[in-house]
């Protein structure tokens, strides 16, 4: 396997009144699994859904109902661990942590605590090219999600739909290797891509497929680097839980106000309460989230409803089989295989599909020039229209044949983009379109000649400008293009021109 | 283990289960018998041994995944003390 070397980024640091500050970030990020049915029941996960219309009666906790695992879930959780170079756990079991609140009709939520499914492994957190964080992974663990509560829709009641009650979650908890806000930002950017790149999650935050809980604390220089040789949190200070943030902007400014907010009460000579906090963003403020707090006490223990889940490691070994190719691995596989830089091969690995749309317009072709075509024409392109990679008006065929044309010298770069164009709209193929329409380059040099000594005769100033200072020649070029409709070959024309001036 | 008032207290808090003051003293005298009986299993020596989870040599069963319940939105909502639109409706709970 190939792999990029990298350095880890420098430590953010923020300055309090006294001193500098460093930031210590743990993270715990709740990703739905991509499945039809719940963990636990038959019941559709479908998002968006009439409401309590995916509910089965084990979701609502009828007296009696018992669950019953959904396999592909497992399956899902040890496909997510072996995309994270994690030990799966070929025993592990359900426990249920105790809480009340509405859209919990349990009164429990099932989780793994004890013995959860998947446990040590990494994310290699990219931050710019050659620089990039390895964040150690905890564990991940198997778990129900919560239902939904509606405020909004009467003064003095809440409204509840527990469509969501039971979907599956994966918690995957991170070691508190992360030094900033940034670093946290895309430390949820890398995961999301590699479960997309799984297909275990579909990583969609807006609909609430993918949220994370932020532990923050701050610490002076030099206790972190102690922390990490003793292992001894006593060495940290006390963090802060920021739940619930569904979006990358957030979670920036939230770990900023929290970090600053600790200082400050550190500095002014108080302690910080460990503690859970919600981000206002309206307010650009956290504060506490004091039910959360009294219902802290879970009163974990297993659930009798369920044996241990125990499986196999043929079952491991025949998923690991199937794994695709992930970020890392190809990125490297780009940089080296197309002759890439790493950050164009970190742009067009950023997705699965982007990374197979080059893929198949490189191969067998000058791999540089079709990065150039996808990211500069082609991204561009699409997001002009708001349209994604997979909804692409123009082919990898169709790109790779502009760029066939563009290698052969049958067209120029101007008029390639033309092209692109066409066929971006009307669609074609674009050896036929550049032959219909008379796109061709003019490689005829006494064509070009003729065009040249023409713009000559018709310009004596700029001549006899032009031959004081050759720099000028750049004007006749462009006359020439013009005269030509763009179609003239510029290597010829610089020639032609170069050498009539000469004389 | 001695449970005290404010521990049985807290319990029945937690569990959303109303306690009148005067009850607290017999729940916690209950609550200390409880645990005080299972503690004697404290006194038998399990070192090495793994922990039973089950009495039948059984498999935790498995369902694939299929939609194959749901669509009865009537139904779930037909015990709700107030439901209203297709939510359960309850009390304001706001953060």
């Amino acid at each position: 396997m190939l792999d990029l070397t990298f350095e880890s980024p420098k430590i953010k640091t923020i300055a309090g009144a006294k001193h500098d500050w460093e930031l210590v970030i743990g993270m715990e990020v709740h990703a739905q699994v991509s499945s039809n049915s719940k963990l636990f029941s038959g019941a559709s996960t479908q998002f968006g859904a009439e409401p309590n219309s995916n509910v089965a009666f084990v979701d609502a906790a009828m007296p009696g109902m018992l669950p019953v695992i959904n396999e592909f879930c497992v399956e899902q959780a040890v496909r997510t661990g072996l995309g994270l170079k994690a030990e799966i756990n070929l025993f592990s079991a359900f426990d249920r942590k105790n809480y009340f609140y509405p859209d919990l009709p349990q009164g429990y939520q099932i989780s793994q605590l004890y013995h959860p499914i998947v446990g040590e492994g990494e994310v290699i957190v990219d931050m710019e090219p050659g620089i990039a964080r390895r964040v150690r992974i905890e564990r991940i663990h198997l778990e129900q999600d919560a239902g939904k509560s509606i405020h909004d829709m009467d003064p003095n009641m809440s409204f509840v739909d527990v469509n969501r009650t039971g979907v599956a979650l994966m918690e995957i908890v991170s070691r508190p290797d992360i030094r900033g806000p940034e670093e946290a930002a895309a430390f949820v950017v890398k995961l999301r891509q590699i479960l997309r790149y799984l297909g275990t999650c579909d990583g969609n935050m807006q609909s609430g497929s993918m949220r994370a809980d932020v532990n923050v604390s701050v610490c002076l220089p030099g206790q972190y680097e102690k922390f990490i040789e003793t292992g001894d949190f006593g060495h940290l200070g006390t963090r802060c839980e920021i739940k619930n943030m569904n979006s990358m902007r957030f979670i920036q400014q939230a770990i900023d106000v929290e970090a600053k907010r600790q200082i400050a009460i550190i500095e002014a000579g108080g302690k910080v309460d460990q503690e859970t906090r919600l981000y206002d963003p309206d307010k650009g403020e956290t504060r506490s989230m004091r039910s959360k707090e009294e219902a802290h006490d879970y009163r974990y223990f297993p659930d009798p409803d369920l044996l241990p889940l125990e499986i196999e490691q043929a079952w491991v070994d025949d998923i690991a089989k199937t794994l695709p190719e992930l970020p890392d691995e190809k990125k490297a596989r780009f940089v080296k295989g197309f002759n890439l830089s790493e950050y164009d091969a970190s742009v067009l690995t950023a997705d699965v599909d982007s990374a197979g749309f080059f893929e198949a317009v490189a191969e067998g072709r000058d791999g540089k020039l079709a990065a150039n075509w996808v990211i500069n024409e082609l991204f561009g392109r699409l997001k002009a229209d708001e349209k994604d990679i997979t909804s692409s008006p123009i082919t990898p065929a169709q790109l790779g044949g502009i760029i066939d044309l563009i290698k052969a010298d049958t067209i120029s770069g101007k008029i390639a983009k033309d092209l692109f164009e066409i066929i971006y709209t009307e669609g074609g193929d674009p050896a036929e379109v550049v032959e219909a329409r008379g796109m061709k380059q003019v490689t005829d040099t006494g064509a070009i000649e003729a065009a040249v000594d023409q713009i000559i005769a018709d310009n004596p100033a700029q001549v006899a400008k032009a031959k004081e200072n050759p720099k000028l020649a750049g004007w006749f070029v462009g006359q020439v293009m013009k005269a030509t409709g763009g179609k003239a070959n510029p290597k010829a024309v610089n020639q032609i021109i170069a050498a009539k001036l000469a004389e | 283990m001695s449970i005290d008032e404010q521990t049985a207290a807290r319990v029945a808090k937690l569990a959303r289960i109303k306690v009148e003051p005067e009850a607290l003293p017999a729940l916690a005298q209950e609550f200390t018998n409880i645990l005080g009986f299972i503690e004697q299993l404290n006194e038998v020596d399990v070192e090495g041994i793994e922990p039973m989870t089950s009495v039948t040599p059984q498999r935790l069963y498995r369902r694939s995944d299929v939609v194959t319940d749901g669509d009865q939105q009537e139904k779930i909502l037909k015990n709700a003390p107030d439901a209203r639109e297709g939510f359960f409706a309850v009390p304001k709970v706001v953060e």
